[in-house]
């Protein structure tokens, strides 16, 4: 479980960090959510008890990270932005060195290393040095050394940054797997990451916490929230039609490939008469479908409100 | 302890993986043997001792201390694993004592395989082992302080050239307080008990004692004060100056 507590952090005059307080429970997936620069790194570096708070703290697994910051870095396992690791070792070394300075020794070394190499399938590389690596192994490495000692928290600093997108699924995939009975924070600027992974969300901009929902949740508050879209031949006729019918907020056509997007009034379910509306008129229609939110569009809305807010 | 011993060993692994732990070695003990015979008389004196080698050594890890020393902090702090080493679960003082040991074991070896020098004084007469032994402890003492110095300052900066000059700069003024030339020069307009204030500062000084063969309390203290002192102060810059 991890806790945090009106944790602040300043750097001079700037407020990296300001007054952010929430929980994750075990079995969570929470994702730190936020353009880049909006401080998600140095909620984790003071969690991580890499930089000290300003002002408030946090708790690992009830371990106080200001009090007991050694209790609390036993419990955590952590992968800081760009999966640092000593280049010059072989990934067997290097993990060797971070067990034995956790404390494991002989064959409880041995177990976890085995089961760290096995679960993040490295037994091809193991004596390969780091630097060598591509980086798609090189953030396995990161994620073996942050699991080797089966940590009941783990908070992973943008796992998948700078990855293609088949290295992207294997690390989903990978931290998936982990999720069960752990709690993880990850931090992310991606939004198809949240929707692969998460089940909670923190939306944060300047520092600040804007919103900690479901991706549901978060949906649901999307102005594209049962909006209904579809593609047809000679679609642009039937668009001042559809703006008229009423609970039709607005349409729009999307002007590179004429797709069409009526966005409902609050509330109010609009795939039936648009389909009904089509079929009266007569146009063919290709695909049509009910939208359940845009993250997105949640997220810009959100955040560019939050940097439009100050001064 | 374990956790120490686990950094001192990576820190080892480290000087070996990469060309530095050799060309050390090699280019310390051939500067070493040419500062002996060539430039400090060994032959000419006649003495069966080890005194020329010794003489040269302060000279020496003025070069080569802060070649060891100074990738260990600003290293971590370039690549970002500075926040790696620091999130696991030891304090900053055993991670300071891990890579100060590392360092200093080196010097260990590199001293342990000059012994060549130990032989030839010894086929060629009669010296007193006792203050050769004496003399090696000195210079490993000596050493000590000039990577304590080095661990404090690699933690400052995260470019190791920079940790390079501030060292070898820091190193060198401890190492000229002690110069009888320095203090000549002081003693001009200095009050007299001021020099010998300074002078109790000089690494030089208390490494002569040791290496004439004479082990007093007080060059020991001296030695491990300033071990202590540097290490404590690299731990307090890492405690202070992290999130940068």
């Amino acid at each position: 479980m991890i806790e945090a507590e009106h944790l602040t952090r300043r750097y001079g005059r700037l407020t990296a960090v300001d007054d952010l307080s929430f929980r994750a429970e075990p079995g969570e997936v929470v994702g730190l959510l936020g353009p880049n620069g909006a401080g998600k790194s140095t909620v984790m570096r003071m969690i991580s008890g890499f930089i000290a708070p300003s002002a408030g703290t946090a708790r690992v697994c009830g371990h106080d990270v200001r009090k007991s910051p050694l209790a609390a870095k036993r419990v955590l396992g952590y992968l800081p932005e760009g999966a640092p690791s000593y280049g010059e070792l072989t990934v067997y070394e290097f993990l060797g060195f971070v067990g034995r300075v956790r404390g494991l020794r002989g064959g409880e070394l041995r177990r976890h290393l085995d089961a760290a190499v096995e679960h993040l399938d490295l037994h091809d590389v193991l004596h390969t040095t780091i630097d060598t690596l591509s980086k798609g192994f090189r953030r396995r490495v990161g994620l073996a050394r942050a699991i080797l000692h089966e940590p009941d928290v783990l908070m992973l600093d943008e796992p998948t940054d700078g990855l293609d997108p088949n290295q992207k699924r294997e690390v989903r995939a990978l931290i998936d797997a982990m999720a069960r009975k752990r709690t993880i924070l990850i931090s992310t600027h991606l939004l198809e990451e949240v929707h692969a992974l998460c089940n909670r969300v923190l939306i944060v901009a300047r520092g600040r916490l804007l919103a900690d929902a479901t991706p549901a949740e978060l949906e649901l508050r999307s102005r594209y929230h049962g909006a209904v879209s579809f593609s047809a031949a000679g679609a642009g006729v039937a668009k001042a039609m559809l703006e008229r019918m009423p609970g039709v907020a607005a349409v729009e056509v999307d002007p590179l490939d004429g797709r069409v997007t009526v966005l409902p009034e609050p509330g109010k379910q609009l795939l039936e008469p648009v389909q009904e509306l089509l079929r009266a008129q007569g146009l063919k229609v290709n695909e049509i479908q009910l939208e359940r939110g845009r993250l997105e569009e949640v997220f810009r809305s959100m955040t560019v409100r939050a940097a439009g807010s100050e001064p | 302890m374990s956790a120490i011993l686990a950094i001192m060993r990576r820190e080892l692994r480290s000087y070996f993986v990469t060309p530095l732990a050799y060309v050390f070695l090699v280019i310390f003990l051939f500067m070493a043997g040419v500062l002996t015979f060539y430039v400090g008389d060994f032959y000419e004196r006649g003495l069966a001792d080890l005194q020329p080698f010794f003489d040269f050594h302060p000279w020496l890890y003025l070069v080569f201390a802060p070649a060891l020393t100074m990738r260990l902090w600003a290293e971590e702090r370039k690549s970002g694993t500075l926040e790696l080493l620091l999130t696991l679960p030891i304090s900053v003082t055993q991670a300071m004592l891990g890579k100060f040991l590392a360092a200093w074991a080196f010097v260990a070896l590199a001293l342990a395989l000059s012994f060549p020098m130990w032989l030839t004084v010894n086929y060629l007469g009669n010296p007193d082992n006792g203050v050769i032994l004496a003399g090696y402890l000195g210079s490993w003492l000596m050493a000590g302080s000039f990577i304590a110095v080095g661990c404090c300052i690699s933690a400052l900066t995260r470019s190791q050239v920079v940790a390079f000059i501030l060292t070898a700069a820091v190193c060198f003024i401890l190492v000229l307080v002690g110069l009888p030339a320095i203090q000549d020069m002081l003693a001009g307009g200095v009050p007299t008990n001021l020099i010998a204030m300074v002078s109790e500062f000089s690494i030089l000084a208390h490494f002569r004692a040791i290496a004439r063969g004479v082990l007093d309390v007080q060059d020991l203290v001296y030695f491990m004060a300033s071990i202590v002192i540097w290490l404590w102060a690299g731990v307090l810059v890492l405690q202070l100056k992290r999130g940068d």
